[in-house]
């Protein structure tokens, strides 16, 4: 959304600055000028509510790093360390843990937001890839970052997901002794972890701002799908949306908060309180909560295809599950946008959305009895939704009659609000 | 200069001298990124202290009959069963064709020596550590995912796709055994 710059330098210092680095023109042009859709709803809040959780799990986990120790003998007793002597170092510490979580919670809704309202469609699919990227990036970052406390749970994590890929053919054992630096998990291991957790926030920040760049680019996606005809359907970045996004954080703060102070390791598990033994496996092994849909993935293949052995054959679903998402673009072939418009996707998208909670649900159960069987039909449909449904429902499913602009959605919703129904229920998803 | 010689080599479509240069230039260099690049990868792979562990001798004399120990090989946990007769002849009697990765229980243990059973304990799925004297086959089943093996180590039941991986060891003596 190219727009003229309406940045007049305003005093001698700032046009000296301006004829040499035009950052300040650069800032004012995209933190505070930018045109924005005015018929945004709280949905997208969220982005801003995920780089406002980067800036914390940076700045939290620099301070744990100041004292924390990565080594087999020390890991797990130098973060006992920081939770009981640091000062202050109990809340830091759980700030970053839980953080992970609302991390995930965030960006789940922000990539559902997505694929409701079609923000991945013509022009930003690149927009909607460099997500995807930033998502890879955000899961490998929480799993290494899990390992670092060194307890029960986190060696055994480390063991099952490196062993994952042990099961690429030929090149696995010499692969998984590069990754583990052993023919176990162990100091090498932990040392390693713990330099690349350190790195990759800062790799996320950069791969941000190539997302936002993306952003700017075509501009935001909004509620009804319909681009921007004129600049009276959008609105300055700041304040207006500075403020919403402000106070959307401060929202999300209040369960972020409860979970730090009130309930630090609800979200964990009691054998991370045990240091990790390599001899012994804990009875139920379980990743954190927003693996889990991935783990029933993982897991519900136990049958060979083919030549492909079970073991090979769960890991390519798994890794399948998130590389789908990079062509979403151009798996979906409906022209509307907006899963408002689309009578039939919508059935089809809140069963995924269903099913996607379902997944968590069975990846958290015992692989045994009728929870395989679950698993195998989760994991099915979860796959069906991108391959089959969403090719052809834009060629069969008739979407209902699009609003010509934002400008006039905005003021049928408010002339008549018995008569706008459609674009009422867009607010309300 | 560099902008005159892509015009020259605009001009001229048959690839000349400069061409050949470039290409020779560019291979040499590629080689020697990749030259740099390998040493920084090949850091992580198993350092000479972790390399210097792959043999250790382990004394039998202490297990009993029917009793199984753990012990650490390379940084891996190792099982070391003294098998009862009733468990040899039980994985004796198992019909190859109900075995998923087929293997006698002669090929499991060493000859005169087949009550002992010595095989890595990582479950050939992901990893776990399989627990003893359970499942429905009297030996292994692991915790993670269901995975269940016979008392001469094979795989059975569940998602492992091999029998637990026997180390390379050889008896020193009747009661000494060197893995690795």
């Amino acid at each position: 959304m190219a727009h003229e710059s309406s940045y007049v330098p305003g005093n001698v210092v700032e046009k000296w600055i301006d004829d040499r680095l035009p950052i300040i023109r650069w800032s004012k042009e995209h933190l505070m000028d930018y045109p924005t859709p005015k018929n945004l709803n709280y949905w997208w809040t969220f982005g801003a509510i995920l780089a406002f959780m980067l800036g914390v799990q940076i700045v939290t986990g620099i301070i744990l790093a100041m004292h924390y120790t990565p080594h087999v003998s020390l890991a797990f007793d130098s973060v006992e360390h920081i939770r009981r002597d640091v000062n202050g170092g109990r809340i830091i510490q759980a700030v970053h843990a839980t953080g992970a979580s609302m991390f995930f919670a965030a960006v789940y809704i922000h990539m559902f937001r997505g694929l409701y309202f079609g923000s991945y469609k013509a022009p930003r699919e690149i927009l909607w890839i460099l997500g995807v990227l930033l998502f890879v990036l955000m899961v490998t970052t929480a799993f290494m970052g899990y390992v670092l406390p060194w307890g029960q749970m986190s060696f055994w994590a480390a063991t099952v997901i490196t062993n994952i890929l042990g099961a690429i053919p030929v090149l696995g054992t010499p692969i998984l002794e590069l990754l583990r630096g052993g023919f176990a998990v162990d100091n090498a291991t932990l040392n390693r972890f713990f330099s690349l957790h350190y790195l990759l926030p800062f790799i996320i920040a950069a791969v941000v701002a190539l997302h936002i760049w993306a952003l700017h680019v075509p501009g935001n996606n909004n509620p009804i799908g319909v681009e921007v005809k004129s600049s009276r359907e959008t609105v300055p970045f700041h304040p207006y949306y500075t403020m919403k996004d402000l106070f959307a954080i401060i929202v999300f703060c209040i369960p972020f908060a409860w979970f730090v102070f009130f309930a630090p390791d609800i979200l964990g598990h009691p054998d991370n309180y045990i240091m990790a033994n390599s001899q012994v496996t804990p009875a139920h092994i379980v990743p954190e909560w927003y693996f889990l849909p991935f783990y029933a993935i993982l897991r519900a293949i136990d049958f060979n295809i083919l030549f492909i052995d079970s073991k090979l054959g769960g890991v390519i679903f798994f890794a399948g599950a998130i590389l789908v998402l990079f062509f979403v673009p151009w798996l979906d072939t409906s022209k509307v946008r907006s899963g408002t418009f689309r009578p039939v996707f919508k059935w089809f998208y809140w069963l995924f959305v269903a099913n996607f909670v379902f997944l968590t649900w069975l990846g958290s159960a015992p692989a045994e009895g009728i929870y395989v069987l679950l698993s195998k039909i989760a994991t099915a449909y979860y796959f069906i939704y991108f391959i089959i449904v969403l090719p052809l429902l834009g060629r069969f499913e008739t979407p209902r009659p699009l609003p010509t602009s934002i400008t006039e959605s905005v003021l049928a919703k408010h002339k008549a609000p018995a008569a706008a129904q459609p674009v009422a229920a867009s607010t309300s998803h | 200069m560099a902008t005159q010689s892509n015009l020259a080599h605009q001009d001229d479509p048959k690839p000349g001298r400069r061409d050949f240069l470039y290409i020779a230039a560019g291979a040499v260099g590629a080689v020697g990124v990749a030259g740099v690049t390998w040493p920084l990868i090949n850091q992580l792979n198993p350092d000479a202290s972790v390399l210097a562990l792959a043999s250790i001798e382990f004394d039998l004399s202490g297990i009993e009959v029917g009793q199984s120990v753990t012990i650490k090989w390379r940084g891996l946990p190792v099982f070391v069963r003294n098998r009862t007769p009733e468990e040899i002849a039980e994985a004796k009697a198992v019909p190859m064709s109900d075995l998923k990765d087929p293997a006698t229980d002669e090929q499991r243990t060493k000859p005169g020596h087949e009550q002992w059973l010595i095989m890595i304990a990582n479950c050939t799925h992901l990893g776990c550590i399989p627990v003893g004297d359970s499942g429905d086959y009297n030996g292994w089943a692991c915790p993670c995912h269901g995975s269940q093996f016979d008392t001469a180590g094979r795989i059975r039941k569940g998602p492992a796709p091999t029998n637990l991986v026997l180390p390379p060891y050889e008896f020193i003596s009747d009661t000494l055994v060197k893995i690795g």
